[in-house]
């Protein structure tokens, strides 16, 4: 797994559970590492260990672990970076939905060897999609799940999302659009402000 | 013909936002959007090149010459501040007489997108500004990650090489430190002193107090030695009781016997450790490059060792110059 998934794991214990729950989380998890670095490739089986030992030492569900993961990357000052390459995606929520077709590509430019999920998004009624996730890490759908609510919170959307669990070897995601002007969302200037 | 020129407009503000309309004397008909918004509006009605400094090509001078440019890339330069450089090209109206001008910041977009504020909605949804400023954000992110890990590396590295040259019980330099700062020091032909220091009754103390008390007399002693000599002098550990310690531009003889003196009446004090006292001494021996003609690694060690067995036969706890050896006993 890149290192740049398992530092997002380690900014999102750190910051929402203090570094000493991290800590107690890495060494339980024997990933052999006091510190992921970003710039690093570790094997598949460490990021499952410590999402694993995470939701242990938390008494979550591993689900939740991940949807809070989601959640966190979106709308957490300290990785704003990452909530501002997903807005460019669309000036709306839609169009943004539309993107995320794109992403792994799209996050393949700026680091040629980051392997995203594959992602498929698919209408079904007005306002209704379906996100088809493949990855081998098995919850990532429930990553996007917590990623996508705090999207549509960024944009002012009103949208119902639910994880449909896996079918076909994928995890599915419904998304409904209730209302689209539901709150005034966070502004998004182009360029970076100093 | 001018009936059909505004719902061309009209297409072309969609497509191409930062578009421009010249009638045939060069004053502007019709703005696209972005452009309104760039220049604040109130564009219609006015010259070209009172907005607009043409920078290249530099032989177009008038109207009729700019309008002669048909599909050339120009380089132009917006006279207001903050006289953004804009990239052009021009096509005669097919409509009609004049011209149309589209636009485009080119590589100041950057600068373009803070100053004048634009957001994607100014772009048209197949330009490819937002995906480069998209770029350009993930790559300074990636870059950013690449650059704080190098400097972790970079400290890392420093750590390792620190320990490398460091003696882990003394934190003195260790025998491959002194060997290439000694080297160091008779390349660059500085004239120094160089002193071997061997602890006498060491052995003693490690048989009869155990190996941590030998652990803290080397502990004491390195500190003894890092306290009588100046910030630059190397002090290394060479052996189990064995130190070097050189001294560079002191070559005064009364000096030295000073701070062997010093040094050696300093390490004689008994050394307490876990109740008890460690009682140690020291031997030593000394060569000056200034004896040399031309001084070697080989010459100066074998010298110092010389001297030092020498002090050791006359009873320890002293400090002999090779040079006030009887010739006999130089090697």
């Amino acid at each position: 797994m890149h290192g740049l998934i398992n530092t997002a794991v380690q900014s999102f214990c750190r910051d929402a559970y203090g570094t000493d729950v991290w800590n107690d989380v890495l060494r339980r998890s024997g990933a052999g590492v006091v510190e992921f670095e970003a710039m690093l490739t570790y094997d598949d089986p460490i990021t499952d260990a410590v999402v694993n030992t995470m939701a242990r030492v938390l008494s979550k569900p591993r689900e939740e672990v991940l949807e809070d993961l989601g959640t966190y990357l979106v709308s957490h000052p300290n990785v704003e970076n990452l909530r501002r390459l997903l807005r460019f995606g669309g000036v709306t929520f839609e169009e943004f939905l539309y993107s995320l077709d794109d992403l792994p590509d799209r996050a393949r430019l700026a680091v040629p060897d980051i392997d995203l999920p594959q992602l498929e998004l698919c209408d079904r009624d007005e306002g209704e999609f379906v996100l088809i996730c493949r990855s081998p890490f098995d919850g990532a759908g429930h990553v996007f799940v917590g990623i996508l609510r705090a999207m549509a919170d960024d944009y002012g959307v009103l949208a119902l999302l639910e994880h449909d669990g896996p079918i076909d070897g994928a995890e599915q995601i419904s998304i409904k659009l209730l209302e689209r002007a539901f709150a005034r969302g966070r502004q998004f200037d182009l360029a970076v402000v100093p | 013909m001018t009936v059909q020129v505004a719902p061309l407009a009209e297409a072309l503000d969609m497509l191409c936002p930062m578009h421009l309309h010249l009638d045939a004397g060069g004053r502007i008909v019709h703005a696209g959007p972005t452009l309104c918004k760039v220049l604040s509006g109130g564009l219609v009605g006015r010259e070209f090149t009172q907005v607009f400094e043409l920078e290249r090509p530099r032989k177009v001078r008038t109207i009729a010459q700019l309008l002669q440019t048909a599909g050339q890339k120009l380089h132009l330069r917006l006279r207001t501040p903050p006289h953004t450089r804009v990239k052009a090209v021009l096509a005669p109206h097919p409509l009609g007489s004049g011209a149309l001008v589209d636009m485009s910041f080119g590589i100041s977009i950057l600068d373009a997108v803070r100053d004048f504020t634009l957001s994607s909605a100014d772009f048209a949804p197949t330009d490819l500004t937002i995906e480069m400023l998209y770029l350009v954000e993930a790559k300074s992110a990636a870059m950013e990650a690449s650059r704080l890990l190098n400097e972790r590396l970079q400290d890392a590295m420093l750590r390792v090489e620190e320990q490398a040259y460091s003696d882990t019980l003394t934190g003195l330099k260790n025998r491959r430190a002194f060997d290439h700062l000694l080297g160091h020091l008779l390349e660059g032909r500085q004239d120094f002193a160089l002193m071997q220091l061997d602890l006498d009754f060491f052995k003693q103390v490690n048989d009869t107090l155990g190996h941590a008390a030998g652990d803290h007399v080397l502990q004491t002693v390195a500190a003894i030695m890092r306290e009588e000599t100046r910030g630059d002098d190397i002090v290394a550990r060479v052996g189990g009781d064995e130190f070097i310690l050189v001294f560079p531009g002191l070559v005064n003889r009364s000096r030295l016997d000073e701070v062997a003196a010093r040094l050696i009446e300093r390490i004689r004090e008994p050394i307490p450790f876990a109740g008890k006292n460690a009682a140690i001494s020291a031997s030593g021996g000394v060569v000056r490059s200034v004896d040399y003609i031309a001084p070697t690694v080989d010459a100066l060690l074998g010298d110092a060792d010389t001297a030092l067995y020498a002090s050791k036969d006359a009873g320890r706890g002293r400090v002999t110059f090779h040079l006030d050896l009887p010739k006999s006993r130089s090697a």
